[in-house]
């Protein structure tokens, strides 16, 4: 599988903050092979966020190339670039950003509302079978406050995986969960990285964490510091499994 | 996204906040309500208008004794002295559009049967009155013209007058009761007609052929009215004309004489009140509008702070991918539920406060399917309306500000 998804040349993103210019990224070039499961790393400010978000399409670069799957985006307006993030991308944030008193079926569902293609029938297969995935089958109709941050950490991997995206963007993922719920989320992103050969986009500042992917791009100051591969992850499922369980665990988080 | 799926959302949002949307819906409700209501009122006086005045008889023609206008000053009609047994002798020769004629005289007077007295009018007519005017005997009889001939001191009775002279149910008729000191025989007994459209009790009244008013009350040889009906509705005009031309020859008016006595027909009567009572629609509908308006203000508001409050929602939607246009149709949907779902609720209310004014007042009310059409119309209209300012804001937010949102 040697397909390269992503194209990132010399990318640039200013803000302007009152006088000032912020290069928040200042020449970033790299590519992603389809089935690449990567960490960004870096400390805080250093431009992670506002990678991703050029990444995910929700932001356009102030100068440079990106193309995604062989489009070029710096050329699309507001309408085709929601489409693309419908067809081609998934995004896990930090917060969940699950719809409130809303089934987790439900939320999963969401990205292919905006999809005419699909009938109300395979949407809702669709969804089952994402939460199947993540392994919340049991907890389809269960809304965001009666699941357990992990759980609704996965009902949002779910949402990211139904519309069969080329890539996953999560960023700070873990961020909000323990460290044993942050393996597990380590090992549903392994996973479908290696068994689904999902292509992984994922924003930490936890080295641990990135110790699980197979390539790591560290950035500082809008730079790309480094870019190594990492020849052998380590397997969220042994780590996991090589933790001492607690009796208050196992209630909370059935896997 | 299908229009299913938009409602769906919508409700559910709604749903989420049960009182709130009750609360933005009662501008609605009782907007539309209201417009019902004022509607139903104004179209049922208006129909309750021309229903009565039809029923005193829509072909009914009356003559008043001097032109509208004498030298620019209004001058009470009864004032002038024009009508005379000479216009009934013209009438009774020439007439042919004119079906029916009776000259009117009224007085009002003290109406006494032993020790009880009643304050009512007496009208002087000939029995040609009765078919005029629509009224029927119910007991008894009616005069003739030998009556009339020898001014004999008979009458027939209304039921008001009865109620007052007769409380203890006796039958009235071949009784004799006085008006003005002189004697009447009760011959007959005038069928109910109620109040008619001017707050008038048509039932207080007494009938007298016309030479007994004239010679024995009033002492005089002038009518005040003389009231014809056409043939039918459609010869109205014919009849008008006719009446015109007799009347003026019987005056010996030259061609460029004025009139003097005034024609006036029914039909201009009902045109008249309708255009008035057209008008008070108008004024009840335009206050109802605005309370239209103002509910729509209440729904744009709560959009407002619906759309502030799930900013981050918003924000997710655009980043998987729903289109701006989505996200616009998605509010605007949510504000025609509460516009429509209101404008529902409105109408049931309008209707039920209609039926409860008849029901509780007697206020004749006439619900107009165009009415309610149309405020609810009105209401979709104020969803889309005060609904898309805040939905634009919605679908312009910015996908990552809007996920950011605190
Ligand atoms: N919308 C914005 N306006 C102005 N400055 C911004 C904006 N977003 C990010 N920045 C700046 O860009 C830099 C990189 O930010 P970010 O990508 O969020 O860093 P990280 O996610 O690595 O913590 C920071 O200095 C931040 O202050
Ligand atoms: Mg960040």
């Amino acid at each position: 599988m040697n397909k390269t998804i992503v194209t990132i040349h010399d990318l640039k993103r200013d803000f302007q903050m009152g006088g000032e210019t912020v290069h928040a990224l200042n020449g970033i070039s790299f590519k992603v092979q389809a089935g690449e499961f990567i960490t960004i790393m870096g400390s805080s400010g250093s431009g992670k966020t506002t990678l991703l978000n050029v990444m995910g399409c929700l932001d356009q670069p102030t100068s440079g190339e990106y193309l995604l799957d062989g489009t070029d985006v710096s050329s699309l307006s507001r309408d085709e670039l929601a489409h693309l993030r419908n067809r081609k991308l998934g995004f896990v944030f930090q917060s969940y950003n699950l719809l409130p008193r809303t089934s987790a079926v439900e939320n999963v569902e969401l990205p292919l509302l905006y999809n005419r293609d699909i009938s109300n029938k395979e949407r809702r297969e669709r969804a089952i079978h994402a939460l199947k995935e993540v392994k919340l089958a049991d907890r389809m109709d269960h809304t965001p406050n009666q699941l357990s941050g992990g759980q609704q950490q996965r009902v949002a991997i779910a949402r990211a995986l139904i519309n069969e995206p080329v890539m996953i963007l999560a960023d700070e993922a873990t961020g909000n969960l323990d460290s044993r719920t942050s393996y597990e989320i380590m090992v549903l992103m392994q996973e479908l990285n290696v068994k689904k050969g999902k292509t992984i986009v994922f924003v930490t500042h936890e080295p641990d964490i990135a110790s699980f992917s197979s390539r790591t791009i560290s950035l500082r100051d809008g730079r790309i510091q480094s870019d190594t591969v990492n020849d052998h992850p380590r397997s969220a499922k042994q780590v996991l499994a090589a933790m001492p369980v607690t009796s208050n665990e196992i209630k909370n988080e059935p896997v | 996204m299908n229009l299913f799926s938009l409602l769906r959302i919508a409700y559910k949002a709604l749903e989420r906040n049960k009182l709130r949307a009750f609360l933005t819906m009662l501008g609605i409700i009782i907007g539309v309500a209201a417009v019902i209501v004022m509607v139903a009122i104004g179209q049922g006086s208006k129909q309750s208008i021309h229903d009565q005045l039809a029923n005193m008889g829509s072909n009914m023609i009356t003559v008043l004794p001097a032109s509208n206008i004498a030298g620019g000053v209004r001058i009470a009609g009864s004032s002038f002295q024009t009508l005379t047994a000479k216009d009934i002798t013209a009438l009774q020769r020439d007439a042919r559009f004119i079906s029916e004629f009776s000259p009117v005289v009224t007085t009002r007077g003290q109406s006494i049967n032993g020790a009880l007295n009643w304050p009512t009018s007496m009208v002087g007519v000939a029995p040609e009155y009765l078919d005029i005017r629509k009224l029927t005997i119910k007991s008894g009889r009616s005069f003739t013209l030998r009556d009339e001939l020898s001014s004999a001191k008979v009458c027939l009775i209304g039921q008001t007058v009865i109620d007052n002279l007769f409380p203890n149910g006796d039958n009235p008729v071949g009784r004799v009761i006085r008006f003005n000191r002189i004697p009447f025989q009760i011959i007959g007994v005038l069928t109910t007609k109620g109040f008619n459209a001017f707050g008038q009790d048509q039932d207080d009244i007494l009938i007298a052929p016309i030479s007994t008013v004239q010679n024995r009350i009033m002492a005089t040889i002038y009518y005040q009215y003389i009231y014809a009906s056409a043939a039918n509705e459609q010869t109205t005009d014919s009849a008008t004309a006719e009446l015109t031309k007799i009347l003026r020859g019987s005056h010996r008016l030259k061609p460029a004489d004025e009139n003097d006595f005034t024609v006036r027909t029914q039909q201009e009567l009902i045109n008249t009140l309708g255009a008035t009572t057209s008008l008070l629609t108008i004024l009840l509908t335009v206050i109802a509008g605005i309370s239209l308006v103002i509910g729509g203000i209440g729904i744009m508001n709560i959009m407002y702070v619906s759309v502030t409050e799930r900013t981050r929602e918003i924000g997710l939607r655009l980043s998987i991918g729903a289109r701006g246009k989505d996200i616009l149709l998605q509010f605007l949907t949510e504000a025609i539920l509460i516009s429509i779902t209101g404008g529902i609720i409105g109408v049931l209310l309008g209707l039920l406060v209609a039926k409860t004014v008849t029901l509780t007042l007697h206020w004749p009310t006439v619900v107009s399917e165009s009415s309610v059409l149309l405020s609810f119309m009105v209401c979709a209209l104020t969803g889309i309306f005060f609904g898309y300012y805040p939905a634009q804001k919605a679908s312009g937010l910015n996908p990552i500000d809007a996920l950011h949102y605190e």
